[in-house]
This record gives structure tokens, C-alpha cells and sequence, in this order.
């Protein structure tokens, strides 16, 4: 009897606890929310408040009357995450079901060479150097596709979930004659489409949040990604740098405020929206990936 | 017929080696096009900048080129290891770091344990949705976030402050409270992850003992202390050797967007990452290059280290 109470308080601290962890984790993201449809003026008067003092939807208004930026922001982020998200699962996949295949005569050097990438790599100037200076990528897209493309872990998460497709289905279509492209798009590929999912998903969510790629290799307004042109609004860094009060400056409602936290909602909503219905499938990636490889 | 099948495979293997490019062959050429493209990029990407980390010890100029700069030896190293930077950027990250590794795996694997004392499916599904919301928001939208809170003028923080009665604070100009602000924010977006990983490790965990462990009397407190921590010391082993080879490697994105380059707290928010970054902005390259290379053997180094320190105490649980 002593303990299922003892069973219960653990079951009460562990939802008190759970309650209160999910509060912080959404609270903070309602605030973006909610000053977003805040009046300016009670913005002023009474700071960011969770609960909007004086409700406006002046700044969406605002915002879709001169979208011009953030279409063209929007823009570059479609182009690149699906170019980028299509090309880069295909690729991925397809490495990941050579590095499994143990016929494959060079699979332990292969492998190994993507497993050293996650030990060791050159770091950010020489890859800067190479793409600027080298393959001339400076303000194209394709340098942020190109670079994001192959990650290890992926073909390493993938390899796991193509392990599971058993050996025979393989070995008998090969003697009915099939080619390796067949049995990887015919048998493989269908067989271990949640692994797939899972990738996708990742790599997608990668690519749309990518502001790092762009502030690097991109200076072309017109080519600023969504979480480009967001920091962009920020405040200035430099900018900041040079004044002395930065808290000062940081409050300063240039843009204004209401209209920055709107920016931000419009720039991620959507993707906020998908993610709710396709969070199934990461989960299921952490799941697998977290088997050693 | 099956059976002829089943045994097929290996026959024909041994049958058709000594003829080279045969079906074999054709295969093995038929994998590498399938690995082709990923391959090429892996060597552009990943391999060719490993070459490049020759520009550490060049004094690098854009007109010149990598081949055309002039050797520099070892003076870029010189250079960095003798400024200030260069302890402020190893403190900061060896703090940071720490810290995040500590706590943030005896938080994750406390919530995991109180997740699957959750026993509600719905809840558990409602939980993991609300913990898992941060983690895919990016650094910059972060930032907006914080900015609500930290604002002089306009955050909630400050308007709090001044209600009770206090001045307000320059949050982006006293250097105090970030190492807090970073870790809360670290925590923050990368928790619901790390939970979900031993959460699912917990899961994996055979039922069987739990059912001993009560017919045994065994308190919920006990198992979880007793089975489930023991349990999940593969899982932890692991995420510890990888967050030893990463001790000095930190998120750029944390530390860059978080502050928003506030000069006033480069004391406390300069990592390695920042550090090179600003370097490459500012245009000494090789300093940058020297810097991240560094980085780059310690990190192999550790990691390798950890690695070799784990084995010989639990094969089982190395990563490698």
C-alpha cells in the first residue's frame, strides 16, 4: 500500500513538472504572438506583455500591403529547401543503401570516409575560400544547397533503417535479373519510406531555418532567406556595436515593433503549422538514429 | 525451388570472381553511380577544405591565392595563443560547455524518468509536442524571443523590475547575467531532444525487469534510481564521449544571435565559433583558419581519447 501513494506523488511531481516545462517551452513563443497583434501605442505605454492591452492588426495590415520583401524572401527559402530537401534525400539514400549493401567490395573504406567527416574537418575558412574563391558560388543559392547537401549522420541513420530490409528480397530480385538502381527505387526505397519521412523532414526543416549559409555566401538583398531577412530586422550588429548604450538602442521601435514580431510569425508559421503534423516521423528518426552506428 | 534460390547467392558469387567484370562487376559499377553523387560531394565539401587548412600557416591574401600566399609557419597559432582572446574563447567554451553537459543531462534524463511515470498516452503526446516546439525554431527566431524579454525599453523583464519598484536593466550592456541567459536558452531549445532520446532509451529498456523490480517491493523512486539510471548508462556514455570531443566547439547561433554581437558582453559570450567568424569577417583569414584548425585536432584528439578511455573499461559502450 506505502507504495502506490509513494507511486502517485512520483505520477503528481512528474505532471506538476511536465505542466510547468511545457509552459516555458510555449510561453516564450506566445510572446512574438501576442505583441505581434499589440497596438504600437500600448506597446509604448505598457512594454511586451503576454496578453495584449490594446488588440491591432495594424501591423499584419502593414505587412501584406508591402510584402514585396518577404516574397522575395519566401521565394528563396521554397527554392532552396525543395531543391535542396529532394536532391539531398536522393543522394543520401542512395549512399546509404551502397554503404549497406556488404557485396559492395569498397564498404568499409566508404563508410569510414563519411564516419571521419564527423571526427575532423577543415572549419570555416577553408570551405569559405573554397566556395568563394574557387567554385565562384558567392551569392548563388546553390552554394547553401550544395553545402547542407550530405550530412554522415543522415546515410548513417538511413543504413540503419535499410539494414532492416531482409537480405533475401534483395538477393532474389538480383536473380530475377533486376539492376542495383531497380532494387533500390523499386524495393528499398518503398520499404523504408518513414526512414526516408524522417530525413526529409530534417533536412527540410535544416534548410528553411538556414540563416548561417546566407549571411555567409549571400549579400544580395534580393537572395536573403526568410531567417536572413529576419536577423536583418533584428537591430543592426555593428550598428549596436557602435553606440554605446546598447540596451538603449536595442528597445528602439525601428523597425516598429509590432511590425518586426509580425515578420517574424509570418516567417515561420506556416512551417510551425507542418511541423505539428509531421512531428510523428522525427520523433521516430531520434528513435532510430540513436542506435549506435 | 526455394530452397535452390536461398543457396544460389553464394555460388554464383564464388563462380563469377575470377572472371573480373562479369555480373559482379557490373554491380560493383552499378553501386559506385549509385554512390557517385553524394561521394562527389562529400570529397568537395568535407575533403578538399581539409586541404585548405594549409592557409593556417600561410599569411593569406585573396590576390594571391591558397598556393601564391607566402608561408607563415606557425606565427597565426603565436598569434592567437598569445591575446587575450584566446583565453577568454577557451575559458567560455570549456565553461559553457561543462555546464551544458552537466546539467543538461541530469535534467533530460529526471524528465525522461517523470515522462514515463506519465502514464496517459495523450498526455505524454501532448507533452512531447510542447517540448519539442523549441528545438526546431532557429537561432534567429530565438532571438525575436529573447528580445521580448530582454528589451530596455519594452521587455517584459524590465517592465517586472520596474513595477516592483527597481530601475531598469541594460540586459544587453551587463555582462552578469549571460552566462545564465545562454544556458537558459541552450536548455531551452535543445532539451525536448535530448529527453526524447533517453525517453526512448527507457522504453527500450526490458519490461520484464521492472515487473521483478515490483514484485521485489521495490518503490518507484528505487527503480529509477537503481535500474533505469544503470540502464541508460550506454545511451549517456555515448552522448558524454561525443560532448567531450565537442568541449570546445559551441553553437555559433547561441552565441551569436542570442547577444546580438553586443560588444559590451564579448568578455562572457565569445566562443571559438564567434571567434573565427569575426576573424574571417574582419579579413585576417589565416588567423581564422589557424584558430579552427586548432579546434579541429583538439576535438579529433578528445574525442579519440574518450573513446579509448571508455573501451577499456566497457567495450560495449564505446563509440567506436
Amino acid at each position: 500500500m506505502k507504495s502506490s501513494t509513494e507511486a502517485r506523488m512520483v505520477s503528481l511531481v512528474s505532471y506538476i513538472s511536465f505542466i510547468l516545462f511545457g509552459l516555458i517551452c510555449l510561453l516564450p513563443m506566445l510572446m512574438v504572438v501576442a505583441i505581434s497583434f499589440t497596438s504600437e501605442q500600448s506597446i509604448a505605454e505598457n512594454g511586451f506583455q503576454l496578453i495584449p492591452k490594446e488588440f491591432s492588426l495594424e501591423a499584419y495590415k502593414l505587412l501584406f500591403a508591402n510584402p514585396g520583401q518577404i516574397l522575395d524572401a519566401y521565394k528563396t527559402t521554397a527554392i532552396v529547401t525543395i531543391t535542396g530537401t529532394v536532391l539531398s534525400v536522393l543522394f543520401t539514400s542512395q549512399a546509404a543503401y551502397v554503404t549497406s549493401r556488404s557485396t559492395f567490395r569498397a564498404q568499409k573504406q566508404i563508410s569510414f570516409m563519411f564516419y571521419f567527416t564527423q571526427l575532423f574537418n577543415g572549419g570555416l575558412v577553408p570551405t569559405y575560400v573554397l566556395v568563394t574563391q574557387y567554385l565562384h558560388l558567392k551569392n548563388s543559392l546553390w552554394a547553401i544547397i550544395l553545402i547542407m547537401m550530405i550530412s554522415p549522420w543522415n546515410v548513417f541513420l538511413l543504413r540503419t533503417y535499410i539494414k532492416g530490409v531482409p537480405e533475401s528480397l534483395i538477393e532474389s530480385a538480383k536473380l530475377d535479373g533486376a539492376s542495383e538502381f531497380r532494387i533500390f527505387y523499386q524495393i528499398v526505397f518503398p520499404l523504408t519510406i518513414s526512414g526516408i519521412a524522417t530525413v526529409a523532414i530534417t533536412t527540410a526543416i535544416g534548410y528553411w531555418n538556414d540563416w548561417y549559409q546566407n549571411m555567409l555566401y549571400i549579400t544580395d538583398v534580393n537572395k536573403y532567406s526568410l531567417q536572413y531577412l529576419l536577423q536583418t530586422l533584428l537591430g543592426k550588429i555593428d550598428f549596436l556595436k557602435a553606440a554605446g548604450d546598447v540596451g538603449m538602442l536595442t528597445g528602439m521601435a525601428l523597425p516598429e515593433e509590432s511590425l518586426r514580431m509580425a515578420t517574424c510569425v509570418v516567417a515561420i508559421g506556416p512551417m510551425a503549422i507542418l511541423f505539428l503534423f509531421v512531428q510523428k516521423f522525427f520523433v521516430k528518426g531520434i528513435t532510430v538514429g540513436s542506435v549506435k552506428g | 525451388m526455394k530452397e535452390k534460390k536461398m543457396t544460389m547467392p553464394g555460388v554464383q558469387a564464388k563462380k563469377l570472381k575470377p572472371k573480373g567484370l562479369g555480373r559482379g562487376g557490373k554491380d560493383q559499377l552499378q553501386l559506385w553511380l549509385l554512390l557517385l553523387p553524394a561521394l562527389v560531394m562529400l570529397i568537395i565539401f568535407k575533403y578538399l577544405p581539409m586541404g585548405g587548412v594549409i592557409i593556417a600557416f600561410k599569411d593569406y591574401r585573396y590576390s594571391d591565392g591558397i598556393f601564391g600566399s607566402a608561408w607563415a609557419g606557425i606565427e597565426n597559432f603565436k598569434f592567437f595563443f598569445k591575446s587575450n582572446d584566446a583565453k577568454t574563447v577557451i575559458r567560455n567554451a570549456l565553461c559553457y560547455n561543462l555546464t551544458f553537459i552537466v546539467t543538461g543531462h541530469i535534467i533530460s534524463i529526471a524528465l525522461a524518468i517523470m515522462l514515463t511515470n506519465i502514464k496517459s498516452k495523450k498526455m505524454t503526446g501532448v507533452f512531447q509536442t510542447l517540448m519539442f516546439q523549441p528545438y526546431y525554431l532557429s537561432w534567429v527566431v530565438i532571438a525575436f524571443i529573447s528580445l521580448t524579454f530582454l528589451s530596455y525599453k519594452n521587455g517584459l523583464f524590465n517592465t517586472i523590475v520596474q513595477n516592483m519598484g527597481g530601475e531598469p536593466i541594460s540586459w544587453y550592456g551587463e555582462p552578469k547575467y549571460w552566462p545564465f541567459i545562454l544556458w537558459f536558452f541552450h536548455m531551452w531549445k535543445g532539451q525536448g531532444y535530448q529527453i526524447l532520446l533517453y525517453y526512448t532509451s527507457i522504453l527500450g529498456i526490458d519490461e520484464s525487469i521492472y515487473e521483478a523490480a515490483k514484485v521485489d517491493g521495490c518503490t518507484t523512486m528505487q527503480t529509477a534510481v537503481k535500474i533505469t539510471v544503470p540502464m541508460l548508462t550506454p545511451t549517456m556514455t555515448i552522448l558524454i564521449i561525443m560532448g567531450i570531443g565537442a568541449i570546445f566547439n559551441s553553437d555559433f547561433g547561441l552565441f551569436y544571435q542570442i547577444p546580438q554581437g553586443s560588444g559590451a558582453l564579448q568578455k562572457v559570450t565569445d566562443v571559438v565559433e564567434t571567434y573565427t567568424y569575426r576573424a574571417l569577417t574582419e579579413g585576417s583569414m589565416s588567423i581564422s583558419s589557424a584558430v579552427g584548425l586548432t579546434q579541429s585536432v583538439v576535438g579529433l584528439i578528445l574525442v579519440v581519447t574518450a573513446n579509448a578511455v571508455v573501451k577499456k573499461y566497457n567495450e560495449e559502450n564505446a563509440l567506436f
